[in-house]
């Protein structure tokens, strides 16, 4: 068996950014956009907070709601006097570390869930997909909020918490594409060669299922700072002083007449960060997908 | 359709009882559980809350606690709320036709100006509409809906003063014209998220049906744009809409929990925050379970629409 070589034939050399996938991305013009509004606002969140010249939890009474571009403040002071900036961008690092693991998390384990539903179906899939439908019926909302007040909040158990509520989209993606994959000529030739269970689960079917599941990642992680800013908002998600895009919208709505630069701020950022990823999920998936037209 | 009706419903039911246990999960393996409200008590000693365990049934084991839980839901005993021992489901109640109300409207507006900016889309595709609708779109997503509604209330009440900035009347008056006020900006911002939905399924919907040959003899036989757009592309297009709006409705409900949230709207949403603040498990649970059955039922609604409109689904 050791000598049985199955070595696929070398690869047309071919760098991976002259790939077809690569080229239909780049030429996407709303999905680079959303790439370079990540791309900036990723770079401000780290890099913005040494820039500026204040902290973000320094309480300066004196500059109490200070609008926007007053001093060396450019997006003004909250009712404490803390610079709007310097908050901003770090709650940006917490928001987007938020969304990023919720989509790692719930990614790998609604894949996971979905590669073995879809495989083996019959009563396991039956099983599995029922529960998905179920945890489907509730509003995420719903169930991330009642779970959100059970649990201590932190940022780790909110995490783990948005992504307990969204992986069974992924999970109902890949198993109707593995559905499909199974039934093709090369997964017939892997078990007649004799691959174990597994091994043709991640090994032929996982990197076939690879496109769906990278278009759905993204479009998750949206979601994820989408779900963040939503429990924030309503005061059960990360809690003060650690800052994140939702919680600064917390306080704002009884200053909203007085001082509505504390609502606008975080907000947009909020959309800037959503409006990016989806972007990019959207051009992920015409790039991705053979089928679908690109104008 | 017997056949079928009673297929789908028996799936509703297994679904049912899979949210159940969901939600029974959800319940008891809250830290503390039912017994954290009288942790708190000042005074309260073990043995106490352990005769508290064994009369409320909580030392039995869970599947015995989940049957009697179960079987008390399906009598239409959900509890009582913690907070003025009224019974669960009265409480609910008076919460939920104000979130009928606005969901309602909102869907209706969502419906008609998505679709309308989905035939638009189709019907000039690749135009200059066609691009800002598909942007527009994937902007109106990405908006927090909550966010959406500040900003509505800055402009058209703080600003503006045309609208007033939430509850769902003013006290004293009351009258039909002045619900229909109050429900103006809620309901907009609820539908914004719907509208873009909405009209993308839409667009391809219509795309779909668009080349399709019946279309063409239509076409053919020398009825009108309009003749052919109503009565043959558009009443084709709209089958499958029918169980996207199913789809939407859980989408649509956590909406109205943070729109109601902003707008200070009597509903359903607004009591489940109060309860999570009061830490009114029953009440909680309650409208876990109630929006989840609300799901099913509506998925089971366009299903069964779905196939008496549809006879091909009846026989698949």
């Amino acid at each position: 068996m050791t000598d049985m070589a199955f070595k696929a034939d070398p690869a047309p050399t071919q760098r991976w950014w002259q790939r077809r996938a690569v080229r239909r991305f780049l030429r996407h013009r709303l999905a680079l956009f959303g790439l370079a509004i990540i791309v900036l606002l990723v770079l401000a969140c780290v890099i913005g907070p040494y820039l500026l010249p204040f902290d973000d939890l320094y309480i300066d009474l004196r500059a109490r709601f200070a609008p926007p571009m007053t001093g060396s403040h450019i997006f003004g002071t909250d009712p404490l006097g803390r610079d709007l900036a310097a908050r901003l961008f770090m709650a940006g690092r917490i928001s987007l570390l938020v969304g990023f693991a919720a989509m790692l998390i719930s990614t790998v384990f609604g894949s996971l869930v979905g590669i073995v539903a879809g495989y083996y179906g019959g009563k396991i899939g039956a099983v599995l997909m029922r529960f998905v439908d179920a945890m489907l019926s509730f509003p995420s909302i719903f169930l991330l909020l009642a779970l959100a007040a059970f649990i201590k909040p932190s940022p780790i158990m909110i995490t783990l918490i948005i992504a307990a509520t969204s992986w069974m989209e992924i999970t109902r993606i890949v198993e109707a594409e593995i559905k499909s994959l199974r039934e093709r000529d090369f997964i017939m030739a892997a078990r007649t060669l004799g691959l174990s269970n597994s091994q043709i689960m991640f090994r032929e079917l996982l990197p076939n299922a690879m496109g769906p599941i990278i278009v759905a990642a993204t479009l998750t992680v949206a979601r994820a700072i989408l779900l963040e800013a939503y429990v924030s908002f309503l005061g059960y998600g990360i809690q003060p002083p650690l800052p994140s895009w939702g919680n600064m919208l917390n306080g704002a709505q009884q200053y909203l007449d007085s001082a509505p630069w504390l609502a606008i701020v975080p907000g947009v950022a909020i959309t800037l960060a959503v409006t990016g990823f989806n972007f990019v999920g959207d051009g992920l998936r015409d790039a991705l997908d053979a089928r679908s037209d690109i104008a | 359709m017997l056949r079928f009706l009673f297929g789908r419903l028996w799936q509703s039911l297994v679904l049912l009882v899979i949210v159940s246990m969901i939600g029974f999960a959800v319940l008891t393996l809250a830290p503390g559980g039912p017994l954290s409200q009288f942790a708190l008590t000042p005074g309260m000693t073990q043995a106490q809350l352990a005769r508290i365990a064994h009369q409320m049934g909580l030392d039995r084991p869970l599947p015995v606690q989940y049957w009697e839980w179960f079987t008390r839901l399906l009598q239409g005993d959900w509890g009582r709320s913690y907070r003025d021992n009224q019974p669960v489901l009265s409480v609910i109640y008076d919460h939920l036709l104000a979130t009928l109300l606005l969901m309602g409207t909102s869907t209706v507006i969502s419906v008609l100006i998505g679709t309308w900016v989905g035939v638009l889309g189709a019907l000039k595709r690749y135009s200059i509409f066609d691009y800002a609708a598909t942007v527009g779109a994937m902007v109106a997503l990405s908006i927090p809906t909550f966010w959406f509604g500040l900003i509505a209330i800055y402009l058209f009440a703080l600003r503006l003063g045309w609208l007033p900035a939430g509850n769902m009347y003013t006290i004293g008056d009351g009258s039909v014209l002045d619900y229909a006020v109050h429900l103006i900006m809620p309901s907009l911002v609820l539908a914004l998220v719907n509208v873009a939905v909405w009209s993308r399924y839409m667009r391809t919907a219509v795309l779909d049906v668009m080349n399709q040959d019946f279309v063409r003899t239509a076409r053919a036989k020398g009825l009108t744009r309009w003749a052919v757009l109503t009565r043959h592309i558009l009443r084709n297009a709209l089958v499958p809409m029918i169980t996207l709006l199913g789809l939407q409705l859980p989408t649509i409900l956590g909406g109205a929990l943070v729109t109601e949230t902003v707008f200070t709207w009597p509903g359903m949403g607004r009591l489940f925050l109060d309860s999570l603040g009061y830490s009114d498990y029953p009440v909680v649970m309650g409208l876990l379970m109630l929006s989840a059955i609300l799901v099913l039922i509506g998925n089971l609604m366009a299903d069964v629409t779905v196939a008496i409109i549809d006879p091909r689904i009846r026989l698949g």
